[in-house]
């Protein structure tokens, strides 16, 4: 099982250890740092390494390394798993995920840590039970604290911990009960050099906000639910019901949590919001070329696309560009080679444009590789996939409850070529 | 206006309340300061300087001078403070395990505590106290929390079972919490269940026989009850814990299916990929006809898509296990080539990955849309990503026969962007499609020849070589292209002499009047000009051969060669099984049998599928060897798997770089005569008019039965050192001279170069003028240049050691051969070993620490001053009980006493005195140790009786182990 966990910023400096076993020696990380000398991005420091001794399994998170050191055989995913779960704790606790909020909450940290495993098992991972065995940190609740000595800590085993609802505490109440649903789409996409698709598919979410008193039984159903080529649920779906009646019934955890996942890849539903026309040329000789972009609509359903930043990789000899952009602004990084030109909002009667000069170092060949362009985009008020939300019902208790619904497109890996 | 400057100032409060302050040092000294605090009255301050320790405890420093101060603190009704109290105690109790006993009273008393948390707490914390004394006292009250009426402080206790068993497994036998932790698996509470289920799967790990987790159709139902309502980890364990068994019938494992199945629509990738799992496994036992199998197969699809939207650490460990399922089952996944489809900010490791699984679903149907989207990888930015691509384009064309002529024209235009990087990689693969498909796509081959000078990597020069010999006779200009190389000859890699070496030898036999004087040429570089043992002997070979018998030679080097099969990196059809067994595991994203690998996985045992009736897959080994690869692979010598304890001693060893000078590069012991050794065969090559020497000469194996066959025409020349045959001839690369007579057994590969990432290790033993020597061939067979080589033994029966660094004096660049002789000691640490002769090496280079085991002959350890006086014989003799005395036969043996007696002499196998009785002649002979033990030994020579070839030999030793390696010594001394 998990036998240690290391954190190490991107300089390589370890800032917190814990130790769920045996203690293993920091010198472990030697083989980590190594490796993470030889990737050139963080991102590509293989997510497991063998020692000697042991494996070294780690992740890439809000830029730091959860690094957990194992001595025998353990699912890979399992623990990756759980160091995502570990990365969301700390963002749930601390409102952010960073070495400078980890340092300033060292000690509630480990105590958390602690309660999340037991000789590497995991014995508490749900927010609801964390919080009720180490109380979040509130700028009221240290002062009280300091002034009546009282601590952060639970001393009463928390209630929903061996229910068959661990997810769930009891006697939760609230003044307005209210149930919020936001379903949240992707797309990632990879177009080619004539705007054909090569590959689309939607990844959805239902997030859920619930804040509702005593024991409620929720029951949500969609319009078009066999639009869903994969589902994963949260522990609280009643898989059954699913399957004969495609409906989601589930008494909910308390507060956030994701109700469920989906994967649309069925090539013909997904639909792709924008075009990008695109033209990159070298000179021959070799001493710089033209860059010319627009971007526009396409199947938007009649909304508006907002957010839309484009993200364009440079060849490496790329040495300046000085370019023109009818709308918004662009940067250029010359360490990364990246071009990113964001432009907001798009008019559909006046499409932006940027286009200008490239200038690559002197004596540089003319580049041999294609650069790639990402793009980011932002839809309100639509699920690309058509999903829709029928209606919510609510049983087991009496109080009538605020629900709503939201819709959210986003454009997850959306790639296009040049 | 009040309320917000209150406000504010609660913020700046609030904002001075975090942990950084606890790492503020003082010039008083930090330690000296918390020990105050520590020992202050007030409970605040105590527990604020309790934090503090806590805090330089997590950077790692050491606060364990504090120990008594702190566990002071304990009793405590503050929960909080006896909590950071106990994760000192967890860090510290280790190092200091007398202070940590003062603990034990406070744990016993609370793990009476009426407040289950704080009962939970108690034996949770001692289970992790890893102390003698402390455990002892743990016993009770673990026995009366495993029996808790609170589920949760059962669940607790479940996992410290665990703890304890790790901790010290006989006392948890003794006390029978094995049978409890069993009997939890039937408790009421789902969370108990998985906790159990989880203990005992960790202590039956390192209990590989034992029957811990007895699996049988009411346990197999309670799991699968708790499985619906456990957490999500629980049902990890239990369905790893599934995955262990055997159903009964298809009947039973169709069940057990459909209740897994909805596990494939959890959140946590774990769960899912367990679930998939156990499906795999019992799919197998489904007939295929069955309606419900193929259901399973289709439910199997999405959530391995699903997989691939996570986080790009989960998405590394899914391809890896998908490229295991697409190996064993392809129809899963055969319509979702799309996912895999590489996208740009992919990290690299994933890139890769997913190019490899593109390749497995690669068919007629998709290749399209494949070759469109590898062509395109092609120009990307990340060099290794695009060699990756180009290659595979090449395997496609091996893959899907139809799409062959689409990938070498995509080959083509690659070749014309002119990325140097990118046209070597593309004619190395038109090499592989050359072997594919002969005389097919020959047409490229004006193409490929422009761009030749561009070539600047060994690999993509020799497969430009190869391509020009194999067609010379389609290449007006092969001469001319193959001489232009030769100017550099000794400048190449060996890898590209070689290929060059064979390319003008099969130049010549094709075009052979116009090329004599390049052959000669070539023959001559590689024969006398070379260091390589390899070159100068494939060199000797074509030579002899052209100069024997052309025809035969003929028959050798252009000898049809075998296709290269579609697949060169299946795994292994029983690896695969168990793999598949492995689902999820590490064993799954190393592609290893975990029983390879995972330290503490002691004799893990291995998984198979179960049987169907009828399923028989057979997947043929490839063979892609070259032409003339003269050294064949001998017995697979045994790898260490690297666990238990012998490894921990191998790798704690310091393996220290080499310091010193190496040996003088071996000296050739041959002379060459005249060049005119072609002469003589010349004739009967041009006219077509002699047999071939055998109907069975076929490709490189066959080479050396013909070539022993004509020993007779040697050049007078050549004599000398051949004297042997082919023998001789493969030997002359070890070239150091051998004193007369001491057996020395031939090299045989140690480590092959495909388990120690491209070093290949042959080697033997030799005693030398009383110094025991290894001798090493170290031959890089890998792309990059290896240094930093050192050597380290693991303890050994008889103490032997490095007398010094191995001398490897220059780095060895990708196909260089070396010869590396290691003086060595018999004072290192002794272990018996099994066989007694056995020796376990680790040998580190700049790439990795690779491990191999090897025996020596235990003559390498008999001493010079082993003749013992005849008196001194007799007693010992007498002396020895007769228990102790092993006899043995050696067959076949026509040797006269007197012969034997001087060949045993130089392996120092001393004769002290001769008798003849009755016909046959008793040698008596003593041998010393080099550990002082003395062995005794009686031979037999049947003088009378020519026909009667046997001799029988009697030993007798203190240390009766060693006379089975003593009379193998003996039998290989007398035989050489």
């Amino acid at each position: 099982m998990i036998h240690s966990l290391f954190l190490v910023n991107p300089s390589g400096d370890i800032f917190l250890e814990k130790h769920w076993k045996s203690v293993v020696s920091r010198s472990v990380c030697d083989y980590f740092l190594e490796a993470r000398e030889k990737a050139l991005d963080p991102e590509d420091v293989p997510p497991v390494i063998s020692t000697p001794h042991h494996y070294l399994i780690s992740i890439y998170r809000d830029k730091l390394f959860f690094l957990s050191v194992i001595q025998t055989e353990v699912p890979p995913l399992f623990v990756i798993e759980f160091l995502h779960r570990v990365a969301e704790m700390i963002q749930d606790y601390f409102g952010e995920c960073s070495e400078t909020v980890i340092k300033d909450n060292v000690v509630m940290v480990y105590e958390l840590l602690e309660e999340m495993l037991d000789n590497g098992f995991p014995l508490a991972t749900e927010s609801n039970v964390l919080k009720e065995m180490i109380r979040p940190p509130t700028i009221l609740r240290s002062v009280v604290n300091t002034l009546t000595g009282s601590s952060n800590v639970g001393d009463k085993l928390p209630t929903g911990q061996l229910s068959t609802i661990p997810w769930r505490r009891a006697g939760v109440k609230y003044t307005n009960n209210e149930a919020y649903f936001d379903v949240v789409e992707e797309i990632d996409a990879i177009l080619d050099r004539t705007g054909t698709t090569v590959f689309a598919e939607i990844q959805g979410v239902v997030e859920a906000c619930v804040k509702l008193s005593g024991m409620p039984d929720l029951t949500l159903s969609f319009m078009n639910p066999r639009l869903l080529d994969d589902v994963s649920f949260h522990p609280c779906v009643r898989y059954k019901r699913w399957e004969s009646e495609r409906v989601l019934s589930f008494i909910p955890p308390d507060g956030n949590f994701t109700l469920m996942t989906y994967h649309v890849n069925a090539q013909n539903l997904v639909a792709i919001p924008v075009y990008v026309k695109h033209s990159i040329n070298f000179f021959e000789s070799g001493s710089g070329g033209r860059l010319d972009l627009t971007v526009g609509p396409k199947q938007t359903m009649g909304k508006t696309v907002e957010g839309v930043l484009v993200t364009v990789h440079m060849p490496k000899t790329v040495l300046s560009v000085s370019l023109n952009a009818t709308q918004g602004s662009y940067t250029y990084d010359n360490a990364t080679k990246v071009l990113v030109w964001d432009i907001g909002k798009l008019n559909p009667q006046k499409l932006p444009n940027l286009r200008g000069s490239l200038s690559l170092q002197t004596g540089a060949p003319k580049p041999e590789e294609n650069p790639s362009l990402n793009i980011d985009l932002k839809i309100q008020q639509l699920a690309i996939s058509g999903l829709k939300v029928n209606r919510l019902d609510m049983f087991g208790e009496k109080y009538k409850p605020f629900k709503g619904v939201k819709y959210i497109t986003k454009a997850g890996k959306f790639q296009v070529r040049m | 206006m009040e309320w917000a400057n209150q406000l504010c100032e609660n913020r700046q409060f609030g904002s001075k309340m975090t942990d950084s302050k606890y790492f503020t040092t003082t010039k008083k000294g930090e330690i000296f300061e918390l020990k105050a605090e520590l020992n202050s009255d007030k409970k605040e301050k105590k527990k604020e300087a309790v934090k503090k320790v806590i805090a330089s405890m997590t950077v790692g420093k050491d606060v364990s001078a504090l120990f008594p101060d702190v566990v002071n603190c304990m009793q405590t009704d503050n929960l909080e403070l006896k909590k950071l109290v106990y994760l000192y105690l967890m860090n510290y109790a280790k190092s200091q395990p007398d202070m940590a006993i003062m603990a034990v009273n406070t744990f016993v008393k609370d793990c009476e505590d009426p407040n289950p948390l704080i009962r939970a707490l108690a034996v949770r914390t001692m289970g992790c106290i890893r102390v003698d004394k402390i455990t002892e006292y743990l016993c009770e009250p673990l026995r009366k929390c495993l029996k808790d009426e609170d589920p949760y402080v059962r669940k607790t206790a479940a996992v410290c079972v665990a703890k304890l068993h790790d901790i010290n497994a006989q006392l948890v036998e003794d006390q029978g919490f094995l049978d409890t932790l069993k009997d939890l698996i039937s408790d009421s509470n789902p969370m108990v269940v998985a906790n159990a289920v989880a203990a005992l799967s960790e202590i039956a790990e390192s209990h590989p026989n034992s029957n811990l987790l007895d699996l049988n159709p009411q346990s197999i139902n309670k799991l699968l009850t708790a499985l619906n309502e456990c957490t999500e980890w629980g049902q990890i364990f239990i369905l790893d814990c599934l995955a262990n068994y055997a159903p009964r019938d298809d009947r039973e494992s169709q069940s057990i299916c459909e209740r897994v199945t909805p596990r494939l629509s959890h959140a946590n990738s774990a769960v899912v990929l367990s679930a998939v799992k156990v499906l795999m496994k019992f799919m197998e036992m489904l007939p295929k006809d069955l309606d419900y199998y193929g259901t399973l197969l289709k439910k199997l699809a999405p959530p391995l898509v699903t997989l691939l939207s996570a986080e790009p650490e989960l998405q590394y460990v899914a391809l890896r296990n998908i490229n295991l399922i697409v190996q064993k089952r392809p129809e899963i996944l055969k319509h979702e080539m799309k996912v895999f489809f590489v996208k740009y900010n992919d990290p690299i490791y994933v890139k890769l990955e997913k190019l490899d699984i593109m390749i497995r679903l690669a068919s007629q149907a998709n290749i399209a849309q494949v070759l469109a989207e590898l062509k395109e990888y092609a120009t990307e930015v990340d060099v290794d990503f695009v060699r990756k691509a180009v290659r595979a384009i090449g395997r496609c064309a091996i893959k899907v026969e139809q799409s062959a002529e689409r990938c070498v024209s995509t080959l083509l235009d690659l070749i014309q962007t002119k990325v140097n990087y990118v046209v070597q990689e593309a004619i190395v693969v038109i090499k592989d499609i050359f072997r594919k498909y002969p005389n097919k796509y020959e047409s490229v081959i004006a193409t490929l020849c422009e761009n030749l000078d561009s070539l600047d990597e060994p690999e993509a020069r020799a497969a430009m070589i190869w391509i020009v010999g194999e067609y010379a006779e389609r290449i007006d200009n092969a001469d001319e292209l193959l001489e232009s190389f030769l100017e550099g000859f000794h400048d190449e890699s060996t890898q590209v002499q070689l290929q060059l070496l064979t390319a003008i030898v099969k130049l010549f036999l094709k075009k052979p009047t116009e090329t004599q004087e390049l052959v000669q040429q070539v023959l001559s570089l590689a024969t006398q000009d070379s260091d390589n043992p390899d070159l100068r002997d494939r060199g000797y070979i074509y030579w002899r051969l052209l100069s024997t018998d052309p025809v035969a030679a003929k028959e050798v080097v252009l000898a049809e060669k075998p296709l290269i099969s579609e697949e060169t990196d299946l795994i292994e059809p029983t690896l695969l099984e168990e793999l598949i067994c492995h689902i999820g595991t590490l064993a799954s994203v190393y592609h290893k049998p975990p029983s390879a690998f995972v330290e503490g996985s002691r004799g893990v045992m291995h998984k198979r599928l179960p049987a169907r009736t009828g399923s028989g897959e057979s997947t043929e080994s490839p063979d892609v060897g070259t032409i003339a690869g003269g050294s064949g692979t001998e017995t697979a010598p045994s790898i260490i798997p690297s666990q238990g304890d012998l490894l921990g001693d191998l790798l704690n060893l310091d393996l220290a770089p080499p310091t010193t000078t190496g040996p003088p590069p071996p000296t050739s012991g041959m002379q060459m005569g005249g060049m005119d050794l072609l002469g003589g065969g010349l004739d009967s090559l041009m006219g077509d008019e002699s047999e071939p020497l055998g109907g069975d000469i076929g490709g490189s194996a066959a080479m050396g039965a013909g070539f022993g066959a004509v020993p007779a025409v040697m050049p007078a020349s050549l004599n000398a050192p051949m004297g042997g045959g082919l023998g001789d001839l493969f030997d002359l690369g070890g070239g150091v001279g051998m004193p007369l007579g001491a057996y020395i057994p031939p090299k045989t590969v140690w480590l092959p170069a495909m388990k120690a990432k491209g070093l290949e290790i042959s080697g033997t033993f030799a005693r030398r003028a009383g110094v025991i020597q290894m001798e090493l061939t170290l031959t890089n067979k890998a792309m990059s240049v290896m240094t930093d080589f050192a050597i380290q033994f693991n303890r050994n029966s008889f103490g032997l050691a490095p007398a010094g660094p191995l001398q490897v004096l220059s780095p060895l660049s990708p196909n260089q051969t070396i010869e590396v002789s290691l003086p060595l000691s018999t004072v290192g640490p002794v272990m018996k070993m099994e066989p007694l002769n056995n020796l376990q090496v680790a040998v580190k280079n700049n790439i990795d620490v690779f491990y191999f085991s090897c025996q020596y002959p235990i003559s390498m350890l008999f001493v010079e001053d082993g003749k013992m006086e005849r008196q001194v014989f007799l007693a010992t003799w007498k002396d020895i009980p007769n228990e102790n005395e092993s006899q043995f036969q050696i067959k076949d043996c026509h040797l006269n006493s007197d012969a034997a007696s001087n060949k045993l002499q130089a392996s120092n196998i001393f004769t002290i005195a001769k008798r003849t009785v009755e016909g046959q002649d008793m040698l008596y002979m003593s041998i010393k140790l080099s550990n002082g033990i003395w062995v005794l030994a009686e031979l037999r020579v049947q003088t009378g009786n020519p026909n009667y070839t046997d001799l029988e030999i009697s030993v007798k030793c203190r240390a009766p182990e060693v006379s089975q390696c003593v009379f193998q010594c003996c039998e290989a001394v007398l035989k050489n």
